[in-house]
Formats: structure tokens, C-alpha cells, sequence
């Protein structure tokens, strides 16, 4: 690898130089001057690119308890549907590990025909794959979210805060499916334990039938390798379902014949439910259809009346979106927003709408509707269908999990944006 | 790099290998055949990634412990985050109930992490041994995680203070709340799907 990779690097600078050298003769042909050093970028920069030294967009907030460290990702700046890696939301219960790619392996095992560890290396040589996917925290934008009551860790009531716990990113890798076919499965296998190498050891279970149809271990995020706190050098990825099946710094994959009990998934994610007299709901797996408004948004300011577009993302971990309807007036009516290409299952989709403020106080929303028919519910709804009470946000004494509910935000007369789910 | 099933041919080569590469690319051959990459991981290596528990016990290693010893290294490593008896301090309540007396009732949102709360005796085993004390998980010996595993269960009011937790023990220990999670039968794909809200 090492000898092909400075012949490649030796190639691209040869290339670089011929490239630049021409560039010189035209240009010392047309301004007479003779100077025939290299313009362009300092030296030492080309490798890895950098933001413009001016360039200040908004970053990362973050929280820390002794329980979590979390990383909020500003939603409000987000155009298109890529969420950039240094802007990937994080929420870790232990510490991050640092693992060496070059001694790095992670173990397939358990009711296979050939336990096998793989490397880098290993994983390098087998049949890749990318995809474009959501990957969103099974908390996010649940009700404490909406509410900043002052106690440590409440943070600004903003789109980055309420919905910033999500991405949409490329990850790239080997499918699930490809490396059982290398430990070869026993017919008994039903169900799949992965495990990380942070220092609780994380650990959570997925179906095997959806590890077979759809998941990888990934090490290319955005065409990059991960970035430290997303599993450096390999994760699982498992698209659709809440973001903690996606174990981080991949140690093994264990096979079994039944669900086993990890704590995180049957006892910290298992939660309450008051329409099925306080039994609690476990195993949930999927997203359901959402959609928020990022711009304009909690905390932003309207200046003057006028046009402004109203942009935002839906997605559903069931497929694609079909469409978004937003609405102006409060939820008493609503258009069809414009989907923006592309519109890919399991992933992000942009929405945008023309809208034009008259100065007078409203609220704006907007609602999902995915390929199986399923619709974003309303706060309303979703209280009803879960036999919550409707002011249950301070201490919420039942499910918050994979919260869809419509997100309005308020815009009033002097042009403030505030949300309002729970006003 | 090479893979098995992928090779480049001479052109006048290739009437010849028609038979044999037909044979190749027949279906259930070609493509299903394995690359031979990723080491065989041997016994010794599985261990040392060390254990991962079945809700009825499969992977307990060896070991046996009792709430008396347990609440001795309670006192040590668990007390400074956990409290005094496992009422919660800096981190979560692990108890609830009393000895002799478990709790009853529903548990709401607020109150779900004491060990009351859970369905398998085994989770309690498998997180502690990978995760506590926080930050030094897997320091544990078999001996000391039966131990602490037996000493909340205790606290809990679900074992006798002299009930013995190892290999065979604690697999079998019935959890109260276990009838108040739902679905009772976890299932993928879920059936009926709608409303996935469900
Ligand atoms: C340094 C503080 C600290 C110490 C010491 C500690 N824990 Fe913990 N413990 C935590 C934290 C923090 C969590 C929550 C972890 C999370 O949310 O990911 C936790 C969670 C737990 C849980 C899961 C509770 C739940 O939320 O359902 C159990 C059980 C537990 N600890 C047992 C123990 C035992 C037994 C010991 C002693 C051997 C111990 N802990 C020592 C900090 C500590």
C-alpha cells in the first residue's frame, strides 16, 4: 500500500507542477513579466484544504453531564441536505477511544461458520458501497429540547438545540452483507450485537434481516475517513433506525438467535407509555416521517416585511419523502413545498417555499408525508396517540423517543421567531 | 489486491475457459463464492474480546458472589456515584424498593433506571462488567460483578440476602417488572407497521 500510495502522490505532484509551469509561460508570455514562481495558495496546503480565514460560519454548541457530552449541529445555516463533518452532531455516554487504523481490527463471531477478525486492509479489499442516509439521535427534538428553565445544561430554545442532534451525510463501506458472507452465517442466526470500543463498551442489537438488507461498517464519511467522535476508524452504520444502532468504533459483531438485553437499548431506551397504562415500549427501531423549518427559525429575526424563503428538512426512516406541505397561517392552511433534488430514502430532503411576511404576528410549519403514506403528526396527535398529558415537557413522565411531532415556530409583530410547540 | 473471483484472460484464451468459467458464474457459484479475506479469530482471541450475556445467562463466565460481599465493594467503588444504598448521588438511582419488599407499581419516564425497573437480571451483569465503575469499566472480576449484580438485586427486594448469583443462579432469577415491557415478543419487521408512531 505504502510504495502505491507515494507512487500516486508522486504522480499528482508531477502533474500539479506541469499544470502550474503552463500556467506561468502564459502568463509571463502575456504581461512580459518574468517571474515564474508558483501563484496561488501558501505552501504546505494542499493536502487537506481549509476554510478561508475569513470564513466564520457557525459552529458545534455542546453540552456536558456526567451521564452525556453532546454536540448541537447549526441547523439554521444549512442549505442542501449534506451535513458537514466537522459539523456532525455527537452524543457520547463514555469516553472517546483513539485507535491506531493500523492495528485496528473488529471481529465477526458468534453463530457463524468462520469467525474472522477484519482490518483495514481487509475491509479496504472488499466490495464497497456508499450511501447518502439520515443518522438522528433517538432523543432529538424531544420536549425538554423546548425548554430553557435555567437549570445547568438547558440550552437556547433554537433549531440547532431543539432538531441539531441529526445529520445527513455519504458514508462509505463494506455491506453487512458481504462480510457475513465471508464468516458464512449458521441457519439459527437471527439477530446481530454490535459492539464498540468506547469505554463503556457500548452496546445495542439490530434484526439480522435488516443488517442483510441495508446496513455496512463504514469508514468514509463524506468521502473522508470518519472523524474521531463518529467511530474513527470504523463504525456501523444502519440507516432509518435511531442513531444508537450505529455503534461507534466498531469492536465485533456478535451473531445470536434472539434480541439480547443491552442496557441501553431495553433499559435506558425503553420508555413509558401512559395509553398502554405506563407499560414500557422497547425495541422501537425507526424513524418516523419529520420535517423541521430551518430558516427562519427559533432565534433568528425578520428585519422588515417582505419575501423570505421558508427552507427546511423532512425525512423518514421508512423511505422516501413524498411530499412536504408547509403552512403560514398557524396550521389553517397549507401548500406544497418544493422538493429539492435529490430525494433519497432514508436521507435528508430540502424543502423550500416562497413566502412573503406582511409584518403581522403568525406561525409557520411544515409537514412530512413519506412513500408509505404515514404523515407527520402534530404535537396534538402525537399526545392522543400516546395518552400523553398535553403539558408533560418540564418532567416528562412518558415517551420522548423518537419524537415526530410538527415543530411551529412563532414569528411575531417586531419580526422575533420563538418556539412555540409547547405555548 | 486480488479478488478469487475476478481474473483477466489472454482473448484466445477465452473459447477454451468457456466451459470452466460458464461453470464459474453459475448461479449459487460465482459470485456467492468467499474471498478468503479476514483472519479466522481463534478461540483465544474470542475470549479476550470478553463476554456478552443472553437475556437466560448464555455467556456468564465462572464466578459466584453474594449481596454481602457485594454491598462491601458497593461501599468502594459504587457508593462516591450511586449513594449510600443506591438512592442516586451525582448518578442515577439504582434502587428503589427495599430488602424483602420490592417495589410495586408502574414506573414512569422519571423513574426508570433502578435495577427494579429492568426485565433481565442478566443486563445488569453484562452492563456493569462493561461499563462501572464509570470510566474503569471492565476492571471488575467475574467474582466482584456477581457480587455487586447480587447486592442491588438484594436492595431491590428480588433475591434473599444469602442467595448465591453465578453461572446457574442468575439467569433464572425472574425479574418483577419484566410483563410491563411491550411488544412482549420483540419483532422486525414490526407487524402491524402503521402507525409507526406505534
Ligand atoms: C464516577 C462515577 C460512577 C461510579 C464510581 C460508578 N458509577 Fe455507575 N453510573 C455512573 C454514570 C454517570 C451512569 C450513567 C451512564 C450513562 O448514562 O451512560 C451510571 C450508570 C450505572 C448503572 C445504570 C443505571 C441506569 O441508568 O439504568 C448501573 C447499574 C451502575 N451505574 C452501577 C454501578 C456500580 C455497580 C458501580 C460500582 C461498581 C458504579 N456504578 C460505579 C457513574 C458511576
Amino acid at each position: 500500500m505504502n510504495s502505491n500510495q507515494s507512487g500516486r502522490r508522486g504522480f499528482l505532484k508531477g502533474a500539479a507542477l506541469a499544470g502550474l509551469a503552463v500556467g506561468a509561460q502564459k502568463a509571463s508570455a502575456q504581461t512580459g513579466l518574468t517571474n515564474t514562481a508558483a501563484p496561488g495558495a501558501p505552501p504546505n496546503t494542499h493536502e487537506h484544504g481549509q476554510l478561508a480565514p475569513n470564513a466564520k460560519p457557525a459552529g458545534r454548541g455542546v453540552t456536558k453531564s456526567i451521564t452525556h457530552t453532546t454536540y448541537y449541529t447549526p441547523l439554521a445555516d444549512s442549505v442542501g441536505i449534506i451535513t458537514p463533518a466537522s459539523l456532525h452532531f455527537m452524543q457520547s455516554h463514555s469516553r472517546l477511544p483513539q485507535i491506531d487504523p493500523a492495528t485496528y481490527s473488529f471481529t465477526v463471531h458468534g453463530l457463524v461458520d468462520r469467525p474472522l477478525s477484519f482490518t483495514m486492509d481487509d475491509l479496504k479489499r472488499l466490495p464497497s458501497v456508499s450511501k447518502i442516509r439520515f443518522l438522528e439521535c433517538l432523543g432529538n427534538s424531544s420536549p425538554r429540547r423546548h425548554v430553557n428553565d435555567g437549570k445547568p445544561n438547558s440550552t437556547p430554545v433554537t433549531v440547532q438545540y431543539t432538531h441539531g442532534v441529526m445529520s445527513c451525510n455519504e458514508w462509505g463501506g463494506v455491506p453487512l452483507s458481504a462480510l457475513f458472507k465471508e464468516a458464512g452465517l449458521k441457519k439459527e442466526a437471527s439477530w446481530v450485537v454490535a459492539e464498540g470500543n468506547d469505554g463503556s463498551k457500548y452496546n445495542y442489537c439490530i434484526p439480522l434481516t435488516k443488517a442483510l438488507d441495508d446496513c455496512m461498517v463504514a469508514y468514509l464519511q463524506n468521502g473522508e475517513p470518519l472523524r474521531q467522535e463518529q467511530g474513527f476508524p470504523a463504525r456501523l452504520f444502519v440507516p432509518g433506525f435511531g442513531a444508537n444502532h450505529s455503534v461507534k468504533w466498531l469492536r465485533r459483531l456478535y451473531i445470536t438467535d434472539e434480541p439480547y438485553m443491552t442496557w441501553d437499548q431495553s433499559v435506558h431506551h425503553a420508555a413509558a407509555r401512559a395509553d398502554m397504562a405506563y407499560k414500557s415500549r422497547w425495541f422501537n427501531f425507526v424513524w418516523p416521517p419529520k420535517s423541521v423549518i430551518t430558516r427562519p427559525s427559533a432565534g433568528l429575526k425578520l428585519n422588515t416585511p417582505g419575501y423570505y424563503e421558508i427552507t427546511g428538512l423532512a425525512w423518514s426512516g421508512w423511505g422516501k419523502v413524498k411530499k412536504v406541505d408547509v403552512s403560514v397561517d398557524g396550521g389553517k392552511t397549507w401548500k406544497e413545498a418544493r422538493l429539492q433534488d435529490p430525494v433519497l430514502p432514508m436521507a435528508h430532503t430540502r424543502f423550500n417555499f416562497d413566502w412573503t411576511w406582511t409584518g403581522e404576528e403568525t406561525t409557520i410549519m411544515s409537514r412530512c408525508t413519506d412513500d408509505q403514506g404515514e404523515v407527520q403528526p402534530s404535537l396534538a396527535e402525537l399526545n392522543k396517540h400516546w395518552g400523553r398529558a398535553e403539558k408533560d415537557h418540564l418532567e416528562p413522565k412518558s415517551n420522548t423517543h423518537y419524537w415526530n411531532a410538527i415543530q411551529p415556530w412563532k414569528v411575531a409583530k417586531d419580526g422575533s421567531i420563538s418556539d412555540v410547540l409547547f405555548a | 489486491m486480488s479478488y478469487s473471483h475476478r481474473f483477466l484472460v489472454p482473448g484466445f484464451l477465452l473459447p477454451l475457459m468457456t466451459v470452466g468459467a460458464f461453470l464459474l458464474v453459475a448461479p449459487g457459484v460465482g459470485f456467492a463464492q468467499r474471498s478468503n479475506i479476514g483472519r479466522p479469530a481463534s478461540e483465544e482471541d474470542i475470549r479476550n474480546l470478553g463476554v456478552i450475556i443472553s437475556p437466560g445467562g448464555k455467556g456468564l463466565p465462572q464466578g459466584k458472589g453474594t449481596a454481602k460481599e457485594g454491598g462491601e465493594l458497593y461501599a468502594k467503588q459504587c457508593v462516591a456515584c450511586h449513594g449510600k444504598t443506591g438512592e442516586g448521588g451525582v448518578a442515577d438511582q439504582l434502587v428503589m424498593g427495599k430488602p424483602g419488599a420490592p417495589r410495586k407499581g408502574m414506573y414512569s419516564d422519571l423513574d426508570r433506571h433502578p435495577i427494579g425497573f429492568w426485565a433481565y437480571s442478566t443486563t445488569v451483569f453484562d452492563y456493569i462488567n462493561r461499563a462501572m465503575p464509570a470510566n474503569r469499566g471492565g476492571t471488575l472480576k467475574p467474582d466482584e460483578v456477581y457480587a455487586v449484580v447480587a447486592y442491588l438485586l438484594y436492595m431491590e427486594g428480588i433475591i434473599k440476602e444469602t442467595d448465591v448469583m453465578d453461572q446457574d443462579t442468575l439467569g433464572k432469577v425472574q425479574m418483577p417488572n419484566r410483563p410491563n415491557f411491550l411488544p412482549e415478543r420483540v419483532v422486525w419487521p414490526p407487524n402491524p407497521k402503521k402507525p409507526s408512531w406505534y
